[in-house]
Parts: C-alpha cells; structure tokens; sequence
C-alpha cells in the first residue's frame, strides 16, 4: 500500500483504523482468541528465534508423545525455527480489519456472563445484548409457516404427519422437487436454485409495481454481507491514485469498513446530516467525492436504506437524486435493502432503488449499475441463523458476470435451508391458503411491536439530559448523540480508549447492559453515539431503557 | 475473456482492469489471455447447457435421464440422508416436534439439548463468531477421540459455512497480495480445483507438486523438493496444501508420509494446510486415516511445537453428505496469538456459520451411542453406505481397468475416481479442431452420447500429455451399475470411432 494512500485513510477514517482502538483491543484480549477461555499453556518446549509467540498450542503433547524414535529428531541437528506467519508476515490488510458490532465490548460482554454463571457477584442479575441486530435471541418468535415447511424439508417422513397444514407440506415438496436428489443436503447451483431465483424475482416485480425482473439477475447469498463482500472484491482494482474507492455513509455499518480494508480499498467517507434526521445530502456526496478524486478513484457509492445503524428512511426525491448523482458521477451503486420491512414512521415509505430507477426512464434505467441486497435476518422474519440472503445486479456487464459467477463458486453454494427459506420470504402464504391468517397475524405482531418500540425508544431517551435520539423511522436501531463530559473524555484519552468505547464499557460493566459506541459505525469529529437495538421485549426494553438513563445521569455526575 | 485460471493456474493474475473508456463501472477484467470458452472452470454451465441444448434439439437420447457424479455430492447422486441428523434438524427447525411423538425419545431430547445452545432458544438467532461454544468444544473432543487422547482446544476451532469459506480465511491472512515477489502455495496435481480459485482470487502464485499416478498417487518428498525449487525467483512459498485422502486421485497417505511432509513443512519454513475432509472414506485394506495433526503431535518437539497447521473438516462428505447446509471447521495448531486475534476478526465479519450446519457438525461429532432409540438404525444406515462406497469402489476398479485405453489404480479413499484416459492421435485431433481440452471433449461425449456427467481432469491439473476424468462414487448401488454400464458402452464406441 502506497504512503500516499496511508495517508488518505488514517485521515478519513473517523478513527476506526487508529492506534488508540487497536490497543485498546490488544490489551483487553490477552493471547488466544480473544473473549475465550484461557488457554493452558504448559510451555514445554521454549520458542527459541520467535519473538512474538509465548505459547504454543501443541505444548501439552509433548508428554503423549509417542511413535518417532528420539535419536531421529537429534540426527537433523535440529533448532527451533520461527513460525511462518507471524504479525509481521501475515496479510497488511487483514490486520487492518476491524469489526465493532462483535468487537472488544462483546467479548466483555461474554466473559461477564460467564463470570455471572460462575458466581461472581456484579451489579446486575443478566447481561443484556443490545448490540446486535438479532431478533430471536431478543426472543422474537419464528414464522410458524416458515418453521413448519422448513421442518418437513429437513425430515420429508413429516409429510405424512397429518399435524401440518397442507400448503406447508405442498410447498416443501416445491422446494425438494428443485433439490438435487430431492435432499436439502445436495449442493445447488452456485447462483442458488433455480426456481428459488424465479420466486424471488417474482416478488421484486410484486414489490415494485410491476419493474420486470429477470431472474438471471438473481443471486442467492450466504446473508446479505456476502453478496456485499463479493461486490466488492469485483470493484476493487488499481495502484496509488487509481486505487478503488467506495463511498459509504458514516455512520456506517462496520461491515464496509472492515471488508474495504481487507480488500485494501480506499474508504470515502460521505456524512449523514444527524441535524435533518440522518438524511442524505447530494452536496456532501459531492464534496466526498471531489475530494477523493484527488487520490483515488471512486467507483462505488454504497447506501443502507432504511439506516443502519441511523434508522433513516430515504424519500423517493433522495433516491432519485442519489442516482442522477451516481450517474453523472460514474459510480456503481450497491443498496443494501435489507431492512426493507422495517419502516415504522409515519409518512415513510420503503422505495427500492430498483423500482425509482426504472421509473426515471432508460437514461438511467439502461445505464446505472446497481446491486441490492436483501436476506432472510432482519424485516419481520429476524432468521440470522439461516444465512439466506439474495442480491440482485442490474446493468452488469456480462463479462463482469462471468467473473462474478467464478467468484461465487469459492463458496461452492449458499446454505440451502438457507435458500428455502428465502424462497418463503418472497413467497408467504396467499389469501384462500390454510396458512394465511396465522402468518399475517404473526408477521403484523412483529411489526406493529418494532414500531412501537421504536417511538418508546426515542421518547425514553430523548428525556435524558446530554442524550438526543432522532426518531427511529426504520430498521431495528436508536444512534443517539450523547455528552461526553470534558473529564471523561480526558480519562478515556488516556487510557487510549475511545470516550465513547469508555462509555460503553463502563454501562456494561455497570448495568450489564451491551451497547456498541458510535466510534464503531464512524460519527463526526467531537460527537458521540451509541448504537442500540429496539429488539427486547417492550416490558425489558423499558427496563433496559430507564437503566441507559439512570447511568447516564450517574455517568455525567461523576465526571462533571 | 473468460478465465482459464485452471488451465494456467499457476501464473493467473485476478486482477481487475478499470477501462476509461468502456461505459461501464464494472468492465472487463484483466486476466492472462485465454483462449475459448470451453477453458472456463464452469465446465458444468456450459457442459449442462450444451446437454440442454440437445434435449431442446429434440434429438433422441438413448437414455431418460442424466447421471450426475461430477461433483462430491451424496445426496445429489441419490444416496439418502442419515435419519438421525434429519430428525433433529427437523424438531431444531419446528420446536412443537419435540413433543411429538413421531420422533424417537433421543431425537427429542438432542433437538431440546441443542435449542438450549442457541441464543434465545431458536436456530434462527446468531451464534458466537467461532461457532455455538457447546458445539465447539464437542468438535474438540471428537478430534481428540479421533487422535488418541492427544488434546484439541476449543480456542483452536473455528466453525465456518463450509470448509472452503475457512480455507479461504487462512489463506487470507497468508497471503499478502501485494508481495514482491508474490505469496506462493505449494498444491497437489492433481488438485480440488476450487481451492486453487481460492489461491488464486486471493492474488497468490501456486506451486504445483505431481503426485506419483505410477505409484497409485504417492506423495513423494522429493518431488515436494523439486516443485519448492522450481518457484525460485518466481515466488515466495509460505504454505504447502495436502489433501488426504485424496481428491481427485484416491490416495490415503501413510502415517510415514504425513511425517515426511510434516518433516519438510519444518524444514521448509512452510504453513501446512492439510484438507482432511473424507477422512472417513477410507477403503484400501492397509491403509488408515491418520490425521497431521495426530502425527504431528506424536514427532514430538521440535516438530510438536513449531510447525503451524490448519486442518479443515466438513459436513459435506464422509457418512452425513451434507453440503447444502454448508458448515465445515478448521482446527489450527500452532499459530502465532497475535496472529490468531486477527484470524478471529476476519471469521467475526462473516458473522457466523449457518446454524443448522453447526447443529450437523454436532451430531457428526457425537452420534448415537449404542443403547439409544437411534442407535440401531443409525448404525443400519452408516453400514449401508460403507458397504455401497467399498462395493462401488471395487466396481470402479474392475470396470475402469478392464476397458482398453483406461487404467485406474485401486481407490484408496476420497469420495472420487480418476482414471487415465489414453486418447487417440485422432480423438485429441478432434477436440482440437473443436477448441476444446481432449479431455473436456471426451467428457462433453460421454454426456451428450451416454449420460454421464463428469469432470474432464484438466479442470484439476495433470501431467502434460495425460488425460484423466474425474467422478464421484458415492452412488446408490444401481446406480452406479448402470453409470458404469453407459461408461462402458461409450467408451468402446468412442474408442473405435477414433482408433
């Protein structure tokens, strides 16, 4: 990586590539993986030439050691040789990998559950996690549906059981019928099923009133952040000033980052204006992207709507102007869609890329490249632990697709269960079908519970002094703005933590309450956020709440 | 272009050419100048879209359907599911099942044991990066059983939606692809092809080593000298990937081997990447899986200590077959610790592995024990395939060996075979007036004309001047009767068409 480059990402990259993080990480996670057990390291044989190394994860074989006759190993005259991949020897760019949602407060957040398992006293009876966006672990319940025909997909026997309602059992036998040897256990196609495609094209032409979709554009996913991924190592070209760059908002959703340092891409950081709700402002796309042309190339301009971790919702003029701007400025659009069901303010309206495109004429429709990103994790159904997910590419060159086909293939295929339940996703039960009015109600229970949720959320915090929280009009999180005071600000300097990490810390290690600090998503010079989920229970997620106020009010007495 | 990365894999450059001039953002990328679509590494695409093509054609067929063997995939070639891991996925999925009494007692109370495991109760939540920590630790016990006591620590273990997406998150952080010169990987040839797409996506040069097809697919040390040789100046060699048992070639490598290959690892500075995904497909009569990491611990220091290794394992072979559900391990030895915090990053960006495979890695790794309500007909089923996979294999053999102009030698293990093909002077003048690989054109033939899906063996490397085809043989019984029965008609017509 050229010096120049250096250069342009430690200076705009809010801090998520800086020291101060990565010591903050070293220090919190000892030798092995970091958040696990210690390891038991009976160092029998000292390593001799590497420095870096104190243990050794074979050493307590030694004393099984069997087989190899001693004189053997003397007779090579043999010394300790250094490991081959050592910190100075591994991949640049995999160092400069960070992962905030699952990062050093989440491994905090682990062991002291464990700690509360093992007896220790704290201040609070659980550890709540309210970092991630993973609805079933906050106890949101499956899609019955969804469960029952996946269930009969696993164990087809169940087909005969007279427990399950015939349109779950006749929309099994689809899904198995378009399995190799009928089992969900063969791999599919690297692109995904085929009729799993059709059915998911069917419901983007649904969904966007009728915009053609054709099913070749369709690619299943391992989630959504693979098909993310994946575009982006297409992207991702060139040397010094030519270098790929990918604009993505701040806030953002750490994944970009971590991927785009990974790929050793050049991040172009473009802010949402946290004054007008987190919006999305054409005139500092256009300063983001003058600037970063002056050292590297911009190609990508990458959109999360409804807002992760802002929970905005972007009207349709803002989407249209998004794309006028990708259009003019030659940038190939990635929207990630995949809180596409969640949209809770009133007023608010999801408006795919796709659909507002299409709608401004061939000029735009015929020429701007795009890719959405949709899966099975988040909306109502909250399925993260199936992986299904779809992407699909609009105005894709087809050689490029050839390569991307090829890219694909590394993975062999998405998890199948994973496909069928995507399958689902897109095509819920009808009206007339035995299944129909349990799904509604559960899927409208969700939702009208998200909704509320978010508007508690809001109000709750908004009431605290030195916290400010714009109205969560979609997705699943509050990115409140908080105050720091000059003190702990300070304190957090020198520790060499963010404040905001400092912040978090100290909640989690105060309340048990798990919140990931603004400085994991990026956030302008000088402020401060945290990000929570509105995911618990309403009757916790109050609980949780008054405890966020309570710290705070404490947090900002102490320091002041 | 399409890609030839397999014909030239050891020279392909994946990078990406930025066009000013095209009107695309995205336009074509640069890599070495291929020659025709048939070198494309989707053989498959084009193979099943030419098969398509004849069938819409309308051109009769002398038989009704396809049979499938190119990939490694059970389930695909028709073999069943193991009710067991069937039934406790299914009452993982759908809860209420564990009141039911349609399930066996031990089924319910597994598919209850592992909902306790997930978060919230549902295999639809995420799991900790490295995988469910319950199902962690059973892996690292079921090594541990594997290896004879010798120990395997959770924290080395790391669960990931299948074994290809870990090898590719090592050999990320091996790789720097903006060395000079550039990351180099020792691999087998023959070699699984899609680990040599991983190598090279990741900007890395791979350093071929020939296995011994005389010598029934031996490794051979001194060959490993020679291949390491020959990337001097080319490149800078830093890991050294062994399948075993083997795949294409159905090779099992003796413990002596893995211990000369450990040995030169050592000596070699190499980071060892060892596939051991069919170690339970084992069929050679003296021959037995013995893992690297068994062998390495039982050399004792300062081979015990020192060399690195990761070794993956999956799902998607041995008696479960599951590829769909995607989940595979890698268990490493001997790495750095700071290395390993970042290896732990880059597994926590993929989020997690897919819960139902992780649940399917579980019962792989702790099955019913005699005396469970399962347990008789788990051990029915398991027997039923070794049987078909041992019976097949000596078909294979048989049938393979006594057809004129093919040779195979026994198939140790693996779930493949991979004969020579000896063409004719006129059969490779042929497909080289069609553009294509003789080998691709035999296998195009023998789709289009017997019914027989397979792989042509350059997609996986071979010797200059031999040909080989590469299928899987795990089949129902009758179905590979009736595969080898086209096979054989094919192949004498073919040969007399081009003697």
């Amino acid at each position: 990586m050229s010096a120049a480059r250096m250069q342009v990402l430690s200076s705009r990259n809010v801090r998520l590539l800086s020291r101060g993080r990565n010591e903050v990480l070293a220090g919190r996670s000892g030798a092995q993986r970091p958040g696990g057990d210690p390891r038991t390291r009976s160092l029998t044989c000292p390593p001799m030439s590497s420095s870096s190394s104190p243990g050794r994860a074979l050493s307590s074989l030694s004393a099984t050691r069997r087989g190899l006759p001693k004189e053997k190993m003397s007779e090579n005259g043999i010394m300790s040789r250094a490991k081959v991949l050592t910190i100075d020897t591994m991949n640049p760019t995999v160092k400069k990998v960070e992962y905030a949602v699952r990062g050093p407060i989440v491994q905090r957040a682990v062991e002291l559950e464990r700690e509360l398992s093992e007896g220790m006293k704290k201040p609070f009876a659980e550890v709540i996690k309210a970092n991630i966006g993973d609805a079933h672990a906050m106890g949101q319940q499956p899609i019955t549906f969804f469960r029952q025909v996946l269930a009969l997909c696993s164990y087809p026997e169940l087909l005969s059981d007279s427990t399950f309602p015939e349109d779950a059992k006749s929309r099994a036998c689809r899904i198995l019928q378009s399995c190799g040897g009928n089992s969900m256990g063969a791999y599919s196609a690297s692109q995904g099923i085929d009729s799993v495609r059709q059915d998911v094209a069917r419901y983007i032409e649904r969904r966007d009133g009728g915009v053609a979709c054709d099913p070749d554009n369709i690619y299943l996913t391992t989630g959504a952040s693979d098909g993310i991924v994946t575009m982006l190592k297409l992207l991702v070209c060139g040397e010094g000033t030519t270098r790929t760059g990918v604009m993505i908002p701040i806030p953002q959703y750490p994944l970009y980052s971590a991927a785009l340092a990974e790929l050793g891409a050049v991040q172009v950081d473009y802010f949402l204006n946290e004054e007008k709700c987190w919006s999305l402002d054409i005139t500092e796309l256009q300063r983001a992207v003058n600037e970063a042309r002056q050292y590297c190339n911009p190609r990508a301009l990458c959109i999360i709507n409804p807002g992760n971790p802002t929970g905005q919702v972007q009207s349709r003029q803002c989407i249209e102007d998004v794309i006028r701007f990708a259009a003019k400025e030659r940038l190939f659009l990635m929207a990630d869609e995949v809180y596409q069901d969640n949209v809770y303010a009133e007023g608010c309206q999801f408006h795919s890329f796709k659909k507002v495109l299409f709608e401004m004429g061939p000029e735009y429709a015929e020429t701007v490249e795009l890719a959405s990103f949709h899966s099975t994790s988040k909306c109502y159904m909250g399925e993260c632990g199936f992986r299904g997910g779809y992407m699909e590419i609009i105005n894709m060159d087809d050689e490029v697709k050839d390569q991307l086909t090829k890219l694909l293939s590394v993975r062999l295929c998405p998890p199948v269960p994973g496909q069928a339940l995507m399958d689902l996703v897109v095509n819920p039960p009808q009206p007339g079908e035995p299944s129909y009015g349990s799904f509604i109600k559960e899927r409208t229970a969700t939702l009208s519970a998200l909704a509320e949720k978010a508007k508690l959320t809001e109000q709750v915090l908004n009431t605290v002094q030195g916290i400010s929280c714009n109205p969560v009009q979609g997705a699943m999180y509050s990115f409140p703005r908080i105050t720091i005071p000059e003190k702990a600000v300070k304190e957090a300097t020198e520790k060499g933590q963010q404040p905001d990490m400092f912040y978090c810390m100290k909640m989690l290690e105060e309340t048990g309450i798990c919140l990931v600090p603004g400085s994991g998503f990026g956030q302008k010079d000088g402020t401060y956020h945290f990000r929570m989920t509105i995911l618990p229970p309403t009757d916790k997620l109050k609980i949780l709440l008054n405890k966020v106020k309570e710290f705070h009010q404490r947090f900002t007495q102490q320091y002041s | 272009m399409s890609s030839n990365v397999l014909v030239s894999y050891w020279v392909h450059e994946p990078r990406h050419l930025y066009d000013q001039a095209a009107s695309k953002v995205l336009s074509q990328p640069l890599v070495v100048p291929s020659g025709t679509h048939e070198n494309d590494p989707q053989v498959r695409v084009l193979v099943q879209a030419c098969a398509q093509q004849s069938q819409q054609q309308g051109v009769r067929k002398p038989y009704k359907e396809v049979i499938d063997v190119f990939q490694g995939d059970l389930h695909g070639a028709g073999m069943k599911p193991l009710t067991f891991v069937r039934q406790v996925l299914a009452a993982c999925v759908y809860p209420p099942l564990i009141n039911s009494n349609n399930l066996p007692l031990d089924v319910r109370q597994r598919a209850q044991e592992e909902l306790g495991r997930c978060v919230g109760g549902s295999v639809g939540s995420y799991s900790a990066v490295a995988g469910i920590p319950e199902i962690v630790h059973s892996i690292s016990e079921f090594i541990k059983r594997r290896d004879g006591g010798i120990p395997s620590h959770p924290e080395n273990i790391y669960i990931s939606p299948g074994s290809q997406w870990s090898i590719s998150n090592i050999l990320n952080v091996l790789v720097n692809r903006e060395a000079s010169p550039r990351t180099g990987v020792l691999i087998p040839v023959p070699c699984y092809n899609i680990t040599v797409l991983s190598i090279t996506q990741l900007g890395a040069v791979t350093v071929p080593y020939y296995l011994s097809e005389e010598q029934g697919w031996a490794l051979q040390v001194e060959e490993l000298q020679r291949a390491l040789e020959s990337a001097k100046g080319v490149c800078n060699p830093v890991a050294l990937y062994v399948i075993n048992p083997g795949n294409p070639a159905g090779y099992v490598q003796s413990q002596k081997s893995v211990q000369e290959v450990i040995r030169f690892a050592w000596e070699k500075r190499l980071f060892l990447l060892a596939d051991e995904l069919y170690q339970d497909c084992v069929y050679g009569e003296n021959c037995e899986f013995v893992s690297y990491k068994r062998t390495l611990s039982e050399m004792g220091p300062p081979f015990s200590g020192t060399v690195e290794l990761a070794s993956f394992h999956s799902v998607s072979k041995g008696f479960l077959g599951e590829c769909g559900l995607r989940a595979g391990y890698v268990e490493l030895v001997n790495l750095d610790p700071a290395v390993m915090k970042h290896i732990h990053t880059l597994f926590s960006k993929d989020t997690c592995a897919p819960v139902l495979g992780q649940i399917a890695l579980d019962l792989m790794s702790n099955p019913p024990k005699p005396g469970d309500p399962s347990y008789p007909l788990y051990k029915q089923e398991i027997e039923h395939i070794r049987a078909v996979l041992v019976h097949n294999v000596k078909r294979v053999h048989e049938v393979i060996n006594s057809l004129p102009g093919f040779s195979c030698p026994p198939i140790e293990g693996g779930l493949f075979a991979f004969p020579r093909l000896n063409l004719t002077p006129k059969a490779i003048q042929k497909a080289k007036e069609l553009g294509l690989q003789p080998d691709t054109f035999y296998c195009t033939r023998l789709l289009e004309e017997g019914g027989v899906f397979t792989g042509p063996g350059w997609e996986y490397g071979q010797k200059e001047g031999t040909y080989h085809i590469r299928f899987c043989i795990a089949a129902p019984q009758d179905v590979m009767e009736e595969l080898l029965r086209r096979l054989s008609s094919f192949h004498m017509t073919f040969m007399k068409d081009f003697s």
